[in-house]
């Protein structure tokens, strides 16, 4: 199978075709266990580029280029093709399903929402009590799901059942310098990592994980990082931007990240410590690039990294995210160009990594 | 027109009881109205300008009224219980002075309560006119009163007891001096009851028929500490409403005051406000409709007995209202 | 009926927010055009068609009112990039997290109403709905082209599209009430071909929902011997199963209670019986919060009946309606004006 190269030195950049990519990403459905729509798409694109693929016992998509060079190092990249959503428990019989929430999703973003149910993306919608009826106290409490339905209308005529899962049914648009759509989190991180593998490095072993059921409890990714035995990895995710004015006009110092100011560099979250050979190699290659990036504040949250890390006898590990806000909601906002910089960033920093990295100690 | 606001707060019109006010009003305006009336429910209406061709019936409308307290009860000590005549905030009653239309004057206290928290209610309060027992009151069940208090001129701001709506009345009154050529016929209305339930409003507004309605009265503003949310604040000039709890503006109103402002070279604020209204929610629903909007003057601490204007607002609120009346009206 | 179902698809597209009803009410204008004989506007910017009836003059006048305002947003703030929102109409705020918008600013920007995270709210919302004073839009525009294109007063409506689902459901914003819009455009396209003894002024009333000023001034203007409204009801679904909820697809609901004048409700029923439409008797105990408690007692009174098409998940963005429930209420309502004597004021006693 051809391995392509890019003919020049230059980084390969996102542009119109990466962001029609990302659309087909964000509006495909692939909840949590589900992720055979988006994996589809997966392996449409790289499946001209691969030296080796696998699709493992979970889903996981594994692909490899290999190295032009000697002794290269083996870099795993990991992104996630599940998104948060729904699965449906019950069937109440007239169209209405109960059903439990895939995934951390606050209650409070599901009330008035539209939905795709299964593989045909059945119209489904989760209603509210009108507010007509309710009265003032019964408004200072959240609705929970479990008084709420997915109501697929006057007849089931796709025979839609327990069990089948539910996204939310918004449509990827861009307005200017901002990109919207469901689930950039994480489709943004499995396009980069599809554009990636596209220009693989010729120095190193790209090593692609496409993985599933992150928002679960990083499941996929902890045999995805025992198969590849990597010698390090980076784990390519989207990362919150709490950046809006705090609701009493003081400074707002728990942003997590921010729009516009590039690339979200992870030091430490409630699951990973990155190593820190990597971080000062990638914030070398940012500045001598001029790529703009931030450091993403400590704290809570998680990526694959964290289950990367931990296999075997462990495994040197960065997340790296693009900014974005309302995650775990119906729509997510990036800007173009964190994710264009984060891409440069990716690039160029795995464009002179080696083997030299981990001569020192941690 | 600092003095004409001062004679104005120091005078007294509670909800329904308004003659003092008007009395005083009609005394400014009466030389300068082609025609002057009061009418049942005691609105005072006075006409001035002749409808030419391009001009319009104009309903130019401030109320008289202000908020009060009304007496229910003198108990056997000669305290006076009372309650409310309009919104009457009970936090802004505890150590307040009132005067009653009579002349009597007091201060209204409350009963105590071993929880600091407690938001006492208007029950729990009363009046201590100074007497020792029932019968050496003056004042019985039925008597109103209203804040009292001195007016303070700080300069740029001016600080009265109700200036909600003096400042409106104060407007209209120098207008109708002051108005001199316009296409429109220009209906002064001084209305009554506003602060209760605008009977004013809706009957004044039944009898003239205007074409248009404008009303003039004070809006709250978001610039005090850890106020309300709000857009508007003083020394920013004139608001013009949009909305408000009662009614949405008529948009071609909206847009005609914002192109008068604009061509005036009158700085203006948008206002949008989330709690209370004014009389022109009710103009608005009179007969076949009458599309309706409001010249707001930011004001502070609405219904206390020390509201605070800047005096500069007030100015430009006026010049805007003069440039609306003085010509023709255009509405697309 | 394909032609009912697209100029809905076309009303719950178009925006017209109370009191800003121009751009809904020039689809309607289109639509009724070649339905009447004439068309005039009322001081307060409703709409009014006017279709003479066929006996000789004087001829008894019936208004038939369906409210063309929508619930919606206004911007009220601007903070850097991000817009502080209120509502016109009723809207519950807790569905608004996560809807996604268009800001009606110099250009129509598409928006999405956002919460902010827990800990940049006040430690008493913590998991709890959050009121609108809090929630945000976010254009995804920088500070410098907010400030270049976004006003205070600018107006934000839904972008929920219309969903068709199966069954001939149609689910979006605005169903309330754009759906008796549609009704009235059917009723009026049956009376092309039915004839009518009384003059019928057809009426797409302004601002229902925040003050009924469109009902009460086109019903002082007109003066018509009687009323009918359609508005929406609640139909059955979640959260909602009470003795004032109907099924979708049971038909139109015919109002009963102190607003409705009895004869009519009986008329109604008459007539709906003979065509075997199905219906729903909808109680009313006290008032009925549709244009009805405006037009019964404006001036020397009106004679009102109110007829609602069932709906649920009202004033949300994703109300579901049954299509055939428009199209039964449309058909209705002509029969009921084709039937209509000329002589039957005189049967509107209260006992």
């Amino acid at each position: 199978m051809p391995t392509q190269h890019p003919s020049s030195t230059e980084i390969p950049t996102i542009g119109l075709e990466q962001i029609q990519l990302l659309e087909k990403l964000s509006n495909a459905c692939g909840v949590s266990g589900d992720e055979g729509e988006v994996r589809k798409i997966v392996l449409e694109q790289i499946q001209d580029y691969v030296d080796e693929i696998t699709i493992d016992a979970m889903g996981n998509v594994l692909a490899v280029r290999k190295s032009k060079a000697q002794d290269s190092l083996r870099v795993m990249v990991a992104a996630h093709m599940d998104e948060i959503g729904f699965m449906l428990v019950k069937d109440d019989g007239n169209c209405q399903f109960q059903f439990e929430i895939v995934g951390g999703i606050d209650p409070r973003q599901v009330v008035g929402k539209t939905v795709r149910v299964g593989k045909e993306h059945v119209p489904g919608v989760i209603g509210s009590r009108p507010i007509h009826l309710t009265d003032s106290e019964e408004r200072k409490r959240a609705v929970s799901i479990s008084d709420l339905r997915i109501d697929l209308g006057l007849k089931n005529d796709k025979n839609i059942e327990r069990g089948e899962r539910a996204a939310f049914a918004t449509k990827f648009f861009q307005n200017r310098g901002s990109l919207f759509g469901k689930a950039l989190d994480d489709r943004i991180g499995v396009a980069t990592l599809i554009e990636l593998f596209k220009h693989a490095p010729p120095n190193i072993e790209l090593l692609a994980a496409f993985t599933v059921q992150e928002e679960v409890g990083l499941r996929g990714a902890l045999i995805a990082a025992y198969s590849l035995k990597p010698d390090m990895a980076i784990a390519l995710d989207s990362t919150p931007a709490n950046d809006m004015p705090a609701w009493d006009g003081k400074e707002n110092t728990r942003y997590n990240s921010r729009l516009g100011e590039g690339p979200a560099i992870y030091i430490a979250d409630r699951s990973t410590i990155s190593d820190p050979r990597i971080i000062d190699h990638f914030v070398k290659s940012a500045n001598e690039n001029h790529i703009p990036y931030q450091f993403r504040q400590a704290g809570g949250g998680s990526t694959d990294a964290g289950s990367i890390h931990r296999q075997r006898k462990g495994i040197p590990s960065l997340s790296v995210s693009v900014p974005g806000r309302y995650a775990h909601t119906t729509t997510m906002l990036v800007r173009l160009e964190d994710w264009q910089n984060t891409f440069r960033l990716i690039y160029s920093g795995l464009s002179d990594i080696s083997p030299e990295l981990f001569k020192s100690p941690r | 027109m600092k003095s004409l606001i001062k004679k104005l707060a120091e005078t007294a019109g509670p909800s329904g009881r308004e003659d003092q006010i008007r009395a005083l009003i009609r005394s400014e305006i009466e030389p300068y109205s082609q025609e002057i009336q009061t009418d049942s429910l005691g609105n005072l209406i006075a006409r001035k300008g002749e409808k030419s061709k391009d001009g319009v019936r104009i309903m130019l409308s401030a109320h008289m009224d202000e908020i009060g307290v009304i007496a229910t009860h003198v108990d056997q000590n000669g305290f006076v219980r009372f309650t409310g005549i309009g919104m009457v905030y009970p936090k802004y009653c505890l150590g307040a002075r009132v005067r009653f239309l009579n002349g009597t004057q007091g201060v209204i206290n409350s009963e105590h309560t071993s929880d600091a928290k407690e938001q006492i209610p208007l029950e729990k309060m009363f009046i201590d006119v100074g007497v020792n027992k029932a019968a050496e009151c003056p004042v019985k069940p039925g008597d109103m009163a209203v804040f009292d208090g001195p007016f303070i001129d700080l300069g740029h701001k001016v600080i009265a007891k109700s200036l909600d709506n003096r400042l409106g009345i104060a407007i209209l009154v120098e207008l109708i001096k002051k108005i001199d050529l316009t296409p429109n016929e220009i209906y002064f209305v001084f209305t009554v009851q506003e602060e209760m339930r605008k009977s004013g409003a809706t009957t004044a507004a039944y009898a003239v028929q205007p074409d248009i309605g404008i009303v003039v009265d004070v809006t709250a503003t978001g610039d005090t500490p850890d106020s309300i949310r709000m857009d508007v604040g003083l020394g920013k000039g004139p608001a013009i409403k949009i909305s408000d709890q009662g009614m949405i503006s008529d948009q071609r109103i909206v847009k005609w005051m914002k192109d008068t402002a604009k061509k005036s070279g009158i700085p203006y604020q948008l206002e949008i406000l989330e709690k209370g209204s004014t009389d022109a929610m009710v103009i608005q629903l009179s007969r076949a409709g009458v599309p309706s909007g409001v010249v707001s003057i930011p004001c502070r601490y609405i219904h206390s007995p020390s509201e605070m204007v800047n005096f500069q607002d007030l100015q430009q609120s006026f010049e805007l209202t003069h440039a609306l009346i003085s010509n023709p009206v255009s509405l697309k | 009926m394909t032609d009912a179902l697209s100029i809905l698809k076309e009303l719950i597209s178009t925006s017209g927010l109370s009191g800003y009803e121009s751009e809904v009410r020039e689809v309607i204008q289109k639509a009724w055009s070649p339905l009447v004989n004439e068309l005039n506007l009322s001081k307060l910017g409703s709409l009014h068609g006017f279709k003479h009836g066929a006996a000789i003059e004087p001829r008894p006048k019936i208004l038939i009112a369906t409210h063309m305002d929508a619930i919606g947003l206004m911007v009220t703030g601007i903070e850097g990039e991000f817009l502080r929102i209120s509502h016109i109409g009723g809207i519950d705020p807790r569905i608004l997290p996560g809807q996604l918008v268009k800001v009606h600013a110099k250009e129509v920007l598409p928006g999405l109403v956002i919460k902010p995270p827990d800990h940049l709210l006040p430690e008493s919302t913590a998991g709890k709905p959050v009121e609108i004073g809090h929630l945000f839009v976010d254009t995804g525009l920088t500070k410098q082209e907010v400030a270049e294109l976004v006003t205070v007063g600018d107006l934000v409506s839904f972008a929920q599209e219309p969903v068709e689902m199966a069954g001939d459901v149609l689910v979006g914003h605005s169903l309330d009430n754009r759906a008796s819009v549609a009704a009235l455009t059917l009723c009026l396209q049956e009376l092309q071909t039915l004839q009518h003894q009384w003059d019928v002024w057809a009426v797409a009333s302004v601002q229902e929902e925040v003050t009924f000023a469109g009902a009460y001034t086109s019903g002082y203007e007109i003066r018509p011997d009687l009323a009918v409204i359609i508005d929406v009801t609640f139909a059955t679904g979640p959260g909602t199963s009470d003795y004032n909820a109907f099924p979708l697809e049971s038909g139109p609901a015919l109002g009963w209670g102190p607003v409705i004048h009895p004869v009519l409700f009986r008329e109604f029923k008459k007539i709906a019986e003979e065509l075997e439409i199905p219906y729903n008797k909808d109680v009313l105990p006290k008032l009925s919060w549709t244009d009805a408690d405006a037009l019964q007692v404006t001036a020397e009174g009106i004679p009102s009946m109110l007829i609602s098409i069932p709906l649920r998940y009202m004033h949300t963005p994703v109300e579901m309606i049954a299509f055939k429930d428009i199209t039964r209420t449309g058909r209705l309502l002509a029969e009921f004006i084709a039937k209509l004597p000329l002589d039957f004021p005189k049967n509107l006693s209260w006992d």
